[in-house]
């Protein structure tokens, strides 16, 4: 299989509008500013930043599930090719088929008041995919057993199960209509380490055996290196480094990834004090810093960088850095 | 030999509910000097937390003691028997006195209506005997140690001013403004960013430098444990599975469970070898194994032994212990 492309993104923004009253004023939120990538098909892409980063805005985004305020969102698969900004209600509908989302919180995501089977099956029902509740019972088991979760809790309600059962159960309501492309927005961030690497290894083997392409939302950076062929690093509603996630991890470019990579606690514990901290916090979203938005964060700052954008700058094939001093 | 400033005796704590007693932290022992750092690792159901609040009695009303359990604190006046105590009043000695907390979430840890200031002020004109003027002085002082720049105007802020990171500065100067001998970190930068996570773990360093109080260190991190700690207890389903300096535990650990949660970890160093998962569940508290809590999901689980008795801890080597039948207990450390 070639690395086709199966989500373009171009130039995309999202705004939002905030303060202000009903006669205007107020600000623009630049949630997602002037983004372009490419997801190959099969990949398992991830997207990681900090908190306000604007990555699961990014994520929503591609599934027009946020406003596109600007730029174009494209999906190809071999039976469709749409422009996701402006799909027609029939085609929308089939968009919501052919993508889906695993949220973070599998103890907010399920209803308490359904049974196991009911959640699972709701998607095949609401988007009429089954005839009868025979061939819905025939899914719903199917997917099930995909994902490890034993038949007979199909009859339980939710608040039986643990964690990672019921995250197990949230990729299962979300595999079922078999999309092709899925957002997992930090589906294991709120799992205790000894469950998380289940998941991650379920949903890897999943992908394998479903053909799907992945967007995987994380602020985990070793998760991400672990399960992601691409990693883009957002900072302030910008992509500001991506490659290949091996090269990524072996040789960072951009001094915010470098600073990120330097964060994680090191599970040396003679090897206390060596991380390259970074200074302050991220600023708000609403007053972005000109040029190059991480210099007033970063150690590497010039006068060039508050003046200059910096250009996005191919290093290697596949392995872009937005910086004036990236090498 | 000093008595240790915690000591911490067969704690047992179930709670009555409907479903009947539960279990949640079951013959835990340990000890805490002065100025040491004690981490406390486990993951959620460990009962890490209620540990940790049942040295203040902050434990909710249905909380049942075990009748061997011992909390003594041993203060300049005197040990205290904390789990005595009864009237708020005795407690205060303990509560913002000797003990100060931190939590997780430091915005449900701020009153939203009333300023950083009037509750840094009212702790402790509580817990010292500072005036009004004085004790604002001190908080003023305290939130430019923690490096909250123009602390003098911040002081008469709303907590929803400040961002997550301010606020866990906010918090952890507060808690220190009493001058308390133990501090309790519970989860302090499990809702912080990598980068933010980073300056409150070196801030801490520095802090215990300067005023030399012990630190119960709460976190299900061991990246975090790595950073901060001296020693590291372990815990799975309210019982100390291991204990140790933290280079043997993290370097050599002995217990299945804690091989497991290292194994389990992503690591950066190691992207080339798949993630290898503890298998199974952690058990409702409801549903607790029988013997060992972990034989359920244990490679090494003998049957017939794990599932029926509760195996004593054995001494790995010199204070590295270990609460596992299939451990090797070194000769030369035991005798």
């Amino acid at each position: 299989m070639t690395a086709q492309s199966h989500i373009q993104v171009n130039r995309l923004s999202v705004h939002y509008g905030v303060g202000g009253s009903l006669f205007g004023g107020g600000g623009v939120l630049k949630a997602v500013d002037d983004i372009s990538l490419e997801i190959p098909r099969g990949s398992f892409f991830g997207l990681v930043g900090e908190s306000g980063s604007g990555k699961t805005t990014l994520g929503r985004a591609i599934l027009k599930a946020a406003p596109i305020s600007e730029g174009e969102v494209r999906y190809v698969d071999e039976e469709v090719d749409y422009d996701v900004g402006r799909l027609g209600k029939k085609e929308l509908k089939d968009y919501r088929k052919r993508t889906q989302l695993i949220f973070q919180d599998p103890y907010a995501a399920l209803s308490p008041r359904m049974t196991v089977r009911d959640i699972i099956a709701e998607p095949l029902e609401v988007m009429k995919l089954t005839k009868t509740r025979a061939e819905t019972d025939e899914r719903v088991r199917e997917i099930a057993a995909k994902c490890r979760l034993n038949l007979e809790h199909l009859r339980r309600f939710p608040h039986a199960f643990s964690g990672g059962q019921r995250q197990r159960i949230s990729i299962a309501r979300a595999l079922v209509c078999q999309p092709k492309f899925l957002v997992a927005d930090e589906s294991v961030a709120a799992l205790d380490v000894s469950i998380q690497a289940d998941i991650l290894n379920l949903l890897k083997s999943l992908q394998k055996d479903m053909d799907i392409t992945f967007l995987f939302i994380s602020h985990d950076l070793s998760v991400v290196a672990h399960t992601c062929d691409y990693v883009a690093v957002m900072y302030l509603g910008a992509i500001v480094e991506m490659a290949p996630s091996r090269r990524l991890f072996t040789a960072p470019k951009h001094p915010y990834t470098k600073a990120l990579l330097s964060a994680i606690p090191s599970l040396d514990p003679d090897d206390r004090g060596r991380a390259q901290k970074l200074e302050g916090e991220i600023p708000s979203p609403l007053n972005k810093p000109s040029g190059c938005r991480f210099h007033t964060r970063c150690p590497i700052a010039t006068a060039r960088c508050a003046a200059e954008t910096p250009e996005w700058k191919a290093h290697a094939p596949g392995h872009f850095a937005a910086c004036h001093f990236a090498e | 030999m000093t008595a240790p400033l915690l000591s911490v005796r067969d704690l047992t704590v179930r709670f009555r509910t409907d479903e009947g007693l539960i279990t949640t932290v079951d013959n835990v022992s340990f000890d805490i000097a002065s100025g040491e750092v004690l981490g406390l690792v486990g993951e959620s159901g460990s009962g890490k937390s209620v540990t940790a609040k049942s040295l203040m009695k902050l434990n909710p009303g249905n909380t049942v003691y075990g009748p061997d359990s011992r909390i003594t604190l041993n203060l300049e006046d005197g040990p205290v028997d904390v789990l005595s105590l009864k009237s708020a009043k005795d407690l205060n000695v303990v509560r913002g006195g000797a003990i100060s907390m931190i939590f997780q979430e430091p915005m449900a840890s701020f009153a939203p209506a009333i300023t950083i200031g009037d509750q840094m002020v009212e702790q402790l004109l509580l817990h010292s005997s500072l005036n009004k003027k004085q004790a604002r002085e001190l908080s003023i002082e305290m939130l430019d140690r923690v490096g909250i720049s123009d602390a003098g105007k911040r002081i008469d802020q709303y907590a929803f001013e400040f961002s997550g990171g301010m606020r866990q500065r906010a918090m952890i100067a507060m808690a220190l403004s009493t001058k308390p001998k133990l501090l309790i970190a519970d989860e302090p930068t499990t809702a912080l960013d990598v980068t933010i996570q980073a300056q409150v773990i070196d801030l801490m360093k520095d802090l215990v430098d300067e005023f030399g109080m012990a630190i119960l260190f709460i976190t299900h991190d061991l990246g975090v444990i790595a950073q901060t700690a001296d020693r590291v207890a372990v815990m799975y389903l309210g019982r100390v599975m291991e204990t140790g300096s933290v280079r043997e535990v993290i370097r050599t650990p002995a217990h299945p469970y804690t091989q497991g949660l290292l194994n389990a970890l992503p690591k950066l160093e190691k992207l080339d070898e798949p993630l290898t998962p503890v298998p199974g569940d952690i058990p409702s508290p409801l549903e607790r194994p029988e013997g060992c809590v972990f034989h359920t999901r244990c490679p090494k689980m003998i049957p017939g032994t794990c599932d029926s008795l509760w195996p004593d801890a054995v001494a790995v080597s010199g204070s590295h212990t270990a609460a596992c039948v299939a451990v090797e207990p070194d000769m030369e450390a035991a005798s």
